[in-house]
């Protein structure tokens, strides 16, 4: 970078000195124009700042003196003669020379020589300026020191006494801020970077909505901030607006350990804070109510500020209990014992639903009441026990670090991985089957996607290859993403991969989408050789397998020359799934919900028009069905009018038919059993709210078994 | 969606320098010759972020902020970040009345930009 950078340097200068000298020659000429002599200062001007960020201190500091001696002139206390044209314009030869050779002693030289003959001219002149001058000097031989007082501290840096204490930040901006462009928003999160930090947003400053202008801020923060970092950096925090704000950082407490930290009742911090008088806290409590009702209806404090001190109890509280009992923060249980608690709940939620229809049959308010509150209570445990079995991605995440330095340094790769969202919680099952597919997504992308350093140097990237590892939550799914900065995905390759594999034929028209899902072909791989690594298109197709099994999906985007997008989408755990529920004779069977696309009515007109063959016709396109009453051997005569729901498997888009379609159903999936392991077509089973078992078809199974059972009739 | 930062000075270093650490950050970035050029690209990108040098020629920085300040649209809240190898509060203070976010003393280093960058744009 720095040698570019000198270039564009080199050349810059050199058409400032030349455009320098020739202002310099038109200033001897008509001496004391003001335009010429503006011209003279902002080349110097631009010679400093540039030679100073591109690390040629020399010619920058040179610079600085000239532009004083201009300076000066420019305001006019010393005027244009023929002494300091001479000099300056031996000064650009000079600055030539030093471009040219950095490290030239007689040029140093000579700069001091120059650099003393423009004081003696200065001081001829009047010597009042010759401290200004100097003074100036210092300044720009120290620009470091500069630098600090301006922006120091900006990200968040722990100071050396490494002592934790607790601040309250009072942060009320003016109501202008953002016409300045300033957004509150980053400085409270750079605070929030700093420590545990809490943050509340007062509002009652703001007008009725009438009269609110939405370009005015009216809002203002209470900060409580627990931290290592001293006062002066979190005060740096607000370096671009403390003269557009009310800024009030107190320390509230300082404490080497947790276990000294002040526990403080809301009246005394009020009284702190300088919002009430001991005295009038002292008469309020005597009147007993919630200490913070009262100071609002005595009108001594507005809501908010109660809000804040509040707040602030709460922080210091959680602090000490999360500090104090950090020896007995976890502990280990058999995995089998959360698995029978996971089963007893699923139970308990069954019961639930069966408890609260007899209460709304019954017509019992007080049998009603009970079943609500059982109703909340089961909710609650259910949410509580499914976290039990969460972990974080995170443990996942940190295990790629090594395997990436050793692929990239394998083949001659620089790649830097970059995790995002490593507290989001997956399943344990999920987290242990993710780690597989993971491992062949990341090897991918290393080995087909980032570039040699070579090759993305020569396409204008950075040497380095950026690997992007993610997750978060959606919904009742988390989103993983496996990001590449590499060359993407070649299209036309895998077009004319996939025609000669037979994948597709010549002249079919397929989306992106379409063409990118191809590479989840089993033995598909457009790599001109095989490595270690891959190649040999085993891979793709099992990840695609694994994150069916686990109820997931996958999808790619992929610009080609800037990289891959691999966004995994997981049902936070398996052992409750949303579920379809449909009726089949007397029977219930639930349809996994990630599978099904939609539900259609099958009518006689379309079994007649398909000639006997079990097809139906889904927006001019022929999707082929199963009679799931067939399947299963149900006695009994079908309905007339039958229901078929399209669900889409990796082997393509089929119908199930089915008498009636109930509806959407969250589903505690229950193991079969051992008698029932081998039982094909059915994963597991559930419990309706009013007792009775429905069955959970094994979606891709019972396609997979249709599709072979179609081809060997074809042969 | 990456940002888009406009980066305006009529050093071509600076330029570099700031599209250089910008890029590699992960912001899509804009350079501006000077202030005239600057207002007229705004006018067909709308941009997340400016980048001011203050001595210019044909509009200078301080110029700019106020130019952009008063535009009508939305543009106009955009945070301005001023460099300025000025450190004298006077100028500072200049560029603060018309209506800088912030401000960086050059020379600068990539950390110390991205730092202020992430000051502004969270």
């Amino acid at each position: 970078m720095n040698d570019s950078l000198m270039e564009v340097f080199k050349v810059e200068a050199t058409e400032l000195l030349s455009e320098l000298e020739s202002a310099l020659l038109e200033l001897e000429t008509a001496s004391g124009d003001k335009a010429v002599i503006g011209r003279v200062f902002r080349c110097l001007h631009t010679i400093k700042g540039s030679g100073a960020m591109v690390g040629c201190n020399e010619i920058s500091a040179f610079a600085h003196e000239l532009e004083n001696m201009f300076e000066l002139v420019r305001q006019g206390t010393i005027p244009v003669c023929k002494m300091l044209t001479d000099l300056t314009l031996s000064s650009v030869d000079l600055i030539h020379t030093m471009l040219d050779d950095p490290d030239s002693q007689t040029a140093q030289k000579q700069v001091k020589e120059i650099i003393s003959a423009l004081g003696r001219l200065g001081s001829l002149i009047e010597s009042r300026e010759h401290s200004v001058r100097t003074e100036a000097v210092f300044e720009t031989q120290s620009p470091e020191t500069d630098w600090a007082k301006e922006v120091t501290n900006v990200s968040a840096l722990v100071d050396n006494s490494g002592k934790l204490a607790t601040f309250r930040i009072f942060f009320c901006p003016n109501s202008d801020i953002f016409n300045r462009g300033m957004n509150p928003v980053p400085l409270l999160n750079e605070l929030r970077q700093l420590g545990e930090c809490e943050v509340l947003a007062c509002v009652d400053a703001l007008p009725d909505l009438y009269e609110l202008n939405p370009e005015e801020c009216h809002t203002y923060w209470s900060v409580i901030l627990t931290t290592t970092a001293s006062i002066d950096s979190i005060r740096d925090v607000f370096i671009f607006v403390e003269d557009d704000c009310v800024l009030k950082i107190d320390v509230i407490g300082e404490h080497s350990s947790a276990g000294d930290l002040p526990s403080k009742k809301l009246g005394e911090i009020l009284v702190e804070e300088g919002e009430v008088t001991r005295e009038q806290l002292a008469e309020v409590l005597g009147k007993q109510k919630r200490i913070g009702e009262m100071l609002v209806e005595e009108g001594l404090v507005s809501p908010s500020k109660v809000q804040a001190a509040l707040m602030e109890q709460q922080h210091l509280k959680e602090l000490r209990e999360k500090h104090g009992d950090r020896s007995a923060a976890s502990v280990r249980v058999p995995a089998a014992k959360l698995d029978s608690l996971v089963d007893l709940v699923g139970e308990l939620v069954t019961v639930r639903a069966g408890l609260n229809q007899l209460a709304f049959s019954k017509k019992i308010p007080e049998l009603r009441s009970l079943a609500e509150h059982v109703d909340r209570l089961t909710a609650e445990l259910r949410d509580n026990t499914m976290s039990l079995r969460m972990l974080p991605i995170g443990v996942t995440f940190s295990k790629f670090n090594r395997l990436i330095r050793d692929l990239s340094t394998d083949l001659g790769k620089e790649v830097i991985l970059t995790t995002e969202g490593a507290e989001v919680e997956l399943d344990k099952t999920v987290i242990e089957r993710l780690h597989d597919p993971l491992v062949h997504m990341i090897r991918n992308s290393i080995d087909h996607g980032i570039e040699t350093p070579e090759a993305r140097i020569a396409s204008g990237k950075s040497r380095q290859g950026a690997l992007h590892l993610s997750a978060e939550h959606s919904g009742a799914h988390v989103l993983i993403t496996i990001a590449d900065d590499g060359a993407g995905l070649d299209k036309d390759a895998i077009r004319a991969r996939a025609i000669e594999k037979g994948l597709m034929s010549q002249n079919s028209e397929q989306s992106e989408k379409e063409i990118f899902s191809l590479i989840f072909a089993p033995g598909f791989s457009t790599a001109q050789k095989v490595t270690s690594v891959s190649g040999r298109g085993v891979g793709m197709d099992v990840v695609k397998r694994s994150i069916d099994s686990l109820g997931g999906s996958i999808e790619i985007s992929s610009e080609e020359g800037s990289g891959t997008t691999i966004t995994l989408k997981l049902p936070l755990t398996l052992a409750i799934i949303d579920g379809l529920l449909v009726k089949i004779g007397d029977a219930h069977y639930v349809l996994p919900l990630s599978f099904v696309e939609e539900c259609i009515e099958l009518t006689g007109g379309d079994a007649g028009k398909a000639h006997g063959r079990k097809l139906v016709f889904l927006r001019k396109s022929i999707v082929p069905y199963i009679r799931l009453r067939d399947r299963f051997s149900i006695s009994g005569e079908a309905p007339t009018a039958e229901q078929v729901v399209i669900v889409e498997t990796v082997d393509g888009k089929i119908g199930f038919v089915v008498d009636k379609v109930i509806g959407q159903h969250q589903t505690v999936i229950k193991n079969l059993g051992k008698i029932y392991r081998n039982v094909t077509g059915i994963s597991g089973a559930t419990i309706l709210g009013d007792g009775t078992i429905a069955l959970i078809v094994d979606v891709p199974k019972i396609v997979k078994s249709s599709v072979l059972e179609e081809i060997s009739q074809a042969v | 969606m990456s940002k888009v930062v406009m980066t305006v000075d009529d050093s071509a270093s600076v330029r570099q320098m700031v599209n250089f650490t910008l890029k590699n950050a992960g912001f899509q970035v804009i350079e501006a010759v000077d202030g005239v050029d600057a207002l007229s690209k705004l006018k067909q990108t709308p941009v997340h972020m400016l980048i001011t040098d203050l001595n210019m020629p044909n509009m200078d920085g301080i110029e700019l902020i106020r130019k952009v300040r008063c535009l009508s649209s939305a543009q106009k809240f955009v945070p301005i970040i001023m460099l300025t190898t000025e450190s004298q509060p006077l100028k500072k203070q200049e560029g603060k009345t018309a209506g800088a976010t912030g401000w960086i003393v050059k020379p600068f280093k990539p950390e110390q930009l991205l730092a202020v960058m992430k000051k502004v744009l969270g």
